[in-house]
C-alpha cells in the first residue's frame, strides 16, 4: 500500500488512470452488448420459419407466389433449399433490381438474419440443398491449389474465363466474376446451380474438390500481379487495345519530335 | 596533323587500300533522305524486328518446343505436380526461373504487337499518300508479303508455348484448313502428324517461327530497303520539290543520329511496357488440353478480325458426295481474307488501271486530292474494324453490358453496310476540303476582323495565303477521266467495248474532284 500511494502524486498517474478506466469501461461494455458472429448455418438454426414466412409474404410473394408455388415470371422456390435462398438473397441477387436479362450481385436487401429466416422458411417447404456449415468450409486446411487450378479449368473457365474474371453468354445474360465472392456463396453456387449455371453435384465435383476449387479462387484473388499490370485478365484484347494507343501513340509522338527537331 | 588524326588516317586508309569502300562510303553517307515523321513509321517495324530477333534468340536457350508430356515441378506453386507439355514447362521455367526470362518474353511478345502495328500503320501512311505507284508497286507487294508472314509468324509464335490459350488457337486454325474442301483433311492430317493435337506440331511450327520465317523476313526486309535506296525515297509536294530532286538532309550525320536513336527509343519504349504491363500470362492459361476452353480466348489483335469473321458467319454447312464443305468456316476463314489481301497486293495495279497513269510519281499525294483513293481505303478499314470489334464481341458484351447476340447482329449488318457509307462520307470529305483549298487560295483566310466601309457596308477583311501555301494547294495534278471508245473508227462496236466501258466509268468517277485553282480563276479574281 505504501508503494502505490508513493506513485500516488506521480505526474503520469492521473493519466494511467484514464487509461485503464476507458480500457475497463470499453471491455465491459463490449462483453455486455455482444452478439456471437454466427456463421450464417447457426443463425439459420436459431431462426423462425414464421419469421420467414412473413418476410417472404411482404417481399418475394408477389413474384414467387403467396406459397412460394411460382408464377409466369419466377420459378417455384419448392425443394430449391436453404443454400439457394442464401445464395440469391445474401448477395444480394433477390430481390431484383429489374426483369431484364439476369439479377447481379449488388448490395443485399436483407440483414444476415432475415436471410436466415427467409432461408429455414423456404427449406421447411421441401427439402433441398442446406447452407454449407464452417465446419465444410475449411478450405485452407482440405484444398489444394494445384487441383482447383485444374478443376476450374475443367469446369467453370468456359464461361467465367480462366482467372475467374467472368465472361458473357447469350442473349445479354454473363458468368459473373468469382473474384471477391465469400466461400459459402462459391459453394453454394456450385451446388444450387443459380441461372444460367448447371448444377455440380457432389457425385460431379466431390466437397474435397469443391473445396479445391474455393482455394484456387482465393489464390487467384490474391496473386500478385507477376508480369506487371495485369489489363484485366482477360486475354489478348486488353493487350492490343493498349499497344494501339500507349504503345503506338508513344512512338508516333517521338517519331514527330525528331522530324521536329532538324528544321 | 596531330598524332591521333594521323591514326585515325592510316586506320582509315588501311581499310579502304583493302576493301575500297571510301568512294561508295562517300556517295551513300551523302544520300539525301526528306524530313517527316511519317517516313518513320516503317522504321518502328524494323526496329521491332531487331528486338524480335535478339529477344527470341534468348528465349531459344531454354524453350523446349517439345509436346512430350512432363510432370511439372518448378518454382510457380500452383501449376505444380500437374501435366503438361515440356514446351509449357520450358515457358514456366523461362518466366520464373531464368533472370530476367519473364521480361524477355514480355519484351518479345510486345515488340510482335509493335511489329504489326507499325507495319499496318506504313501501310496506310504508303497507301493513303500514293507512294505505292510507279516504280514502287513491287516494294508495295514485298510489304504486303511482309504483312501477311507477320500475322502468320506472330500467330506461331502466340502457338508456340502450348498454354490452353494458345491451344486453342491451334485448334481453331486447325478447323480453317480442315474448311478447305475435299483435301483439308488430309493438309490437317499431315500438318498435325496424325489427329490433333498430337506431338508434331509444336517442334515443325517451332523450325518455322525461328528458322524460316525470320530468314524470309531478312532476305525481304532488306530487298524491301535496298528498293528505297535505289529508288530514293518520295517526299510531300511543297516549293522546290519535283519529280527529280529529294529534297531533305544526308544520311550521315542527320539520319544516322535521328535513325540510330529512334532505334534506342524504340527499344526502350518496348522495354519499358514489357516492364509494367503484362503480357500471354500463361501461368494463369494453365497447359492446354483439348478438353479446356476459356471464356474469351482471344487471338492477338492482328488476327482479331479474322476471328471476328469467323464468329459473325452464319451456320451453312452442305454436305455432297460424302464431303462436308463448312462455309461457315471456309468463307469468313479463307475465301474473305484471300480476296483482302490479294486486292490489297494488286491495288497499284487497279489504281493505274482505272486513272491510265503509267508515268513515275516520285511526289506523294494529300489525301484529299486522291478522293476515290482514300475513300477505298476507309472502306477497307471500315470493314476490318468492324470484323476486328466482332473478334472482341465477349469482351465487349462482358464489360459494357451488352447483349453478345446484338453485337454480332451489328456487325453482320454493319460488315455490308458501313464500309460503303464510309466510302460515301470520306469522298465527300475530300472533296469538301479540296473546295476549302479553293476558297482558300481565292480569297485567303479570315483573320475575323470586320471593317465598316465609308458607305456603310460591312466586310470581312481576308488575308491572303503565303505563295509557298498557295504553290502547296494548287500544284497538284488533276486529270481528267478516260475516254475510251465503244465503238471504232469503222463504227463497229469494239471487242473490248464491256471492259472499256467499265473501265471509263471508273475513271469517272476517280476524276471526281472540286477543279483547282487555274490561272484564269485567279486573273478573274483580279478584276473584282
Amino acid at each position: 500500500m505504501k508503494r502505490l500511494s508513493k506513485y500516488r502524486r506521480h505526474r503520469a498517474a492521473a493519466p494511467m488512470l484514464l487509461v485503464l478506466a476507458l480500457l475497463a469501461i470499453g471491455t465491459t461494455f463490449s462483453v455486455a452488448s455482444a452478439t456471437p458472429n454466427k456463421s450464417a448455418l447457426a443463425l439459420a438454426r436459431s431462426a423462425s420459419i414464421e419469421e420467414g414466412k412473413q418476410i417472404f409474404l411482404k417481399g418475394c410473394s408477389s413474384c414467387h407466389g403467396l406459397n412460394a408455388e411460382g408464377g409466369a415470371i419466377a420459378p417455384s422456390l419448392i425443394g430449391v433449399g436453404a443454400a439457394s435462398v442464401d445464395f440469391q438473397v445474401a448477395t444480394g441477387r433477390m430481390p431484383m433490381a429489374d426483369m431484364s436479362t439476369q439479377a447481379m450481385r449488388k448490395k443485399p436487401v436483407y440483414t444476415p438474419e432475415q436471410v436466415a429466416a427467409l432461408a429455414v422458411y423456404v427449406a421447411s417447404l421441401a427439402p433441398g440443398p442446406a447452407i454449407p456449415g464452417d465446419e465444410l468450409l475449411n478450405y485452407e486446411r482440405d484444398g489444394s491449389v494445384a487441383d482447383g487450378g485444374e478443376l476450374f479449368r475443367n469446369n467453370c473457365a468456359m464461361c467465367h474465363n480462366f482467372a475467374g474474371q467472368g465472361g458473357a453468354l447469350t442473349q445479354g445474360k454473363y458468368a459473373p466474376t468469382v473474384m471477391g465472392v465469400e466461400p459459402r456463396h462459391i459453394y453454394e453456387a456450385m451446388i444450387t446451380g443459380p441461372q444460367s449455371m448447371p448444377v455440380f453435384s457432389d457425385k460431379i465435383i466431390t466437397p474435397e474438390e469443391k473445396l479445391s476449387i474455393i482455394k484456387w479462387i482465393k489464390f487467384a484473388e490474391s496473386e500478385p500481379a507477376l508480369g506487371g499490370a495485369s489489363l484485366g485478365r482477360v486475354g489478348p484484347v486488353t493487350e492490343g487495345l493498349l499497344v494501339w494507343t500507349l504503345g503506338i501513340g508513344i512512338l508516333i509522338g517521338v517519331a514527330v519530335w525528331l522530324a521536329m527537331k532538324a528544321r | 596533323m596531330t598524332a591521333r588524326e594521323r591514326i585515325a588516317g592510316n586506320v582509315a586508309n588501311y581499310v579502304d587500300e583493302r576493301t575500297g569502300a571510301a568512294a561508295w562510303m562517300k556517295k551513300n553517307l551523302n544520300k539525301v533522305f526528306p524530313d517527316h515523321w511519317s517516313f518513320l513509321l516503317g522504321e518502328i517495324a524494323l526496329y521491332s524486328f531487331i528486338i524480335l530477333l535478339l529477344s527470341g534468340t534468348f528465349l531459344t536457350f531454354w524453350f523446349d518446343p517439345s509436346q512430350r508430356e512432363v510432370v511439372y515441378e518448378g518454382a510457380y506453386q500452383p501449376l505444380s505436380g500437374l501435366k503438361m507439355s515440356a514446351a509449357y514447362a520450358s515457358t514456366l521455367h523461362i518466366s520464373f526461373e531464368v533472370r530476367g526470362g519473364l521480361l524477355m518474353r514480355q519484351i518479345h511478345h510486345w515488340a510482335a504487337l509493335f511489329f504489326m502495328v507499325a507495319i499496318v500503320v506504313h501501310l496506310l501512311r504508303v497507301y493513303f499518300t500514293g507512294a505505292f505507284r510507279k516504280p514502287r508497286e513491287f516494294n508495295w507487294i514485298i510489304g504486303v508479303g511482309l504483312l501477311t508472314l507477320g500475322i502468320v509468324e506472330g500467330f506461331l509464335g502466340y502457338s508456340l508455348p502450348d498454354d490452353l490459350l494458345s491451344g486453342t488457337g491451334i485448334r481453331i486454325a486447325e478447323a480453317i484448313i480442315q474448311a478447305v474442301p475435299v483435301v483439308g483433311t488430309y493438309i490437317a492430317f499431315f500438318a498435325f502428324g496424325g489427329a490433333f493435337p498430337g506431338e508434331a506440331f509444336i517442334p515443325r511450327i517451332f523450325t518455322v517461327h525461328v528458322l524460316l520465317l525470320p530468314g524470309i523476313f531478312l532476305a525481304l526486309i532488306t530487298v524491301h530497303l535496298m528498293l528505297v535506296w535505289y529508288q530514293k525515297h518520295t517526299q510531300y509536294p511543297g516549293p522546290g520539290r519535283t519529280e527529280k530532286n529529294v529534297v531533305g538532309y544526308p544520311l550521315f550525320p542527320v539520319y544516322m543520329a535521328k535513325a540510330g536513336g529512334f532505334f534506342f527509343i524504340v527499344f526502350g519504349v518496348t522495354t519499358f511496357i514489357a516492364a509494367v504491363a503484362s503480357i500471354n500470362p500463361i501461368w494463369l492459361y494453365g497447359p492446354y488440353t483439348p478438353g479446356q476452353i476459356s471464356a474469351g480466348s482471344q487471338p492477338d489483335w492482328y488476327m482479331g478480325w479474322l476471328d471476328g469473321l469467323v464468329r459473325m458467319a452464319p451456320p451453312l454447312e452442305t454436305h455432297a458426295f460424302g464431303h462436308t464443305i463448312s462455309w461457315n468456316i471456309l468463307i469468313p476463314g479463307l475465301i474473305v481474307p484471300g480476296i483482302m489481301f490479294t486486292g490489297l497486293a494488286l491495288y497499284p495495279f487497279i489504281e493505274s488501271w482505272i486513272t491510265g497513269d503509267k508515268r513515275e510519281h516520285h511526289l506523294l499525294d494529300r489525301p484529299r486530292n486522291v478522293p476515290n483513293r482514300t475513300a477505298t481505303g476507309a472502306m477497307a478499314l471500315t470493314f476490318t474494324l468492324v470484323a476486328l470489334i466482332n473478334g472482341g464481341n465477349d469482351i465487349i458484351a462482358q464489360q459494357f453490358h451488352l447483349s453478345i447476340n446484338q453485337i454480332m447482329w451489328f456487325s453482320r449488318i454493319g460488315i455490308i453496310v458501313l464500309p460503303p457509307i464510309a466510302f460515301v462520307i470520306t469522298k465527300r470529305i475530300c472533296i469538301s476540303l479540296q473546295r476549302a483549298d479553293r476558297e482558300l487560295v481565292l480569297h485567303g483566310k479570315e483573320t475575323g476582323r470586320l471593317v465598316r466601309l465609308a458607305h456603310g457596308e460591312f466586310i470581312e477583311v481576308h488575308e491572303e495565303i503565303s505563295p509557298e501555301k498557295k504553290w502547296l494547294l494548287t500544284s497538284h495534278e488533276q486529270s481528267g477521266p478516260l475516254e475510251l471508245p465503244e465503238i471504232d473508227k469503222a463504227g463497229v462496236r469494239r471487242t473490248d467495248a464491256i471492259r472499256n466501258k467499265i473501265r471509263s466509268r471508273m475513271s469517272v468517277a476517280n476524276a471526281e474532284v472540286a477543279p483547282k485553282v487555274s490561272a484564269q480563276d485567279l486573273k478573274e479574281i483580279e478584276h473584282h
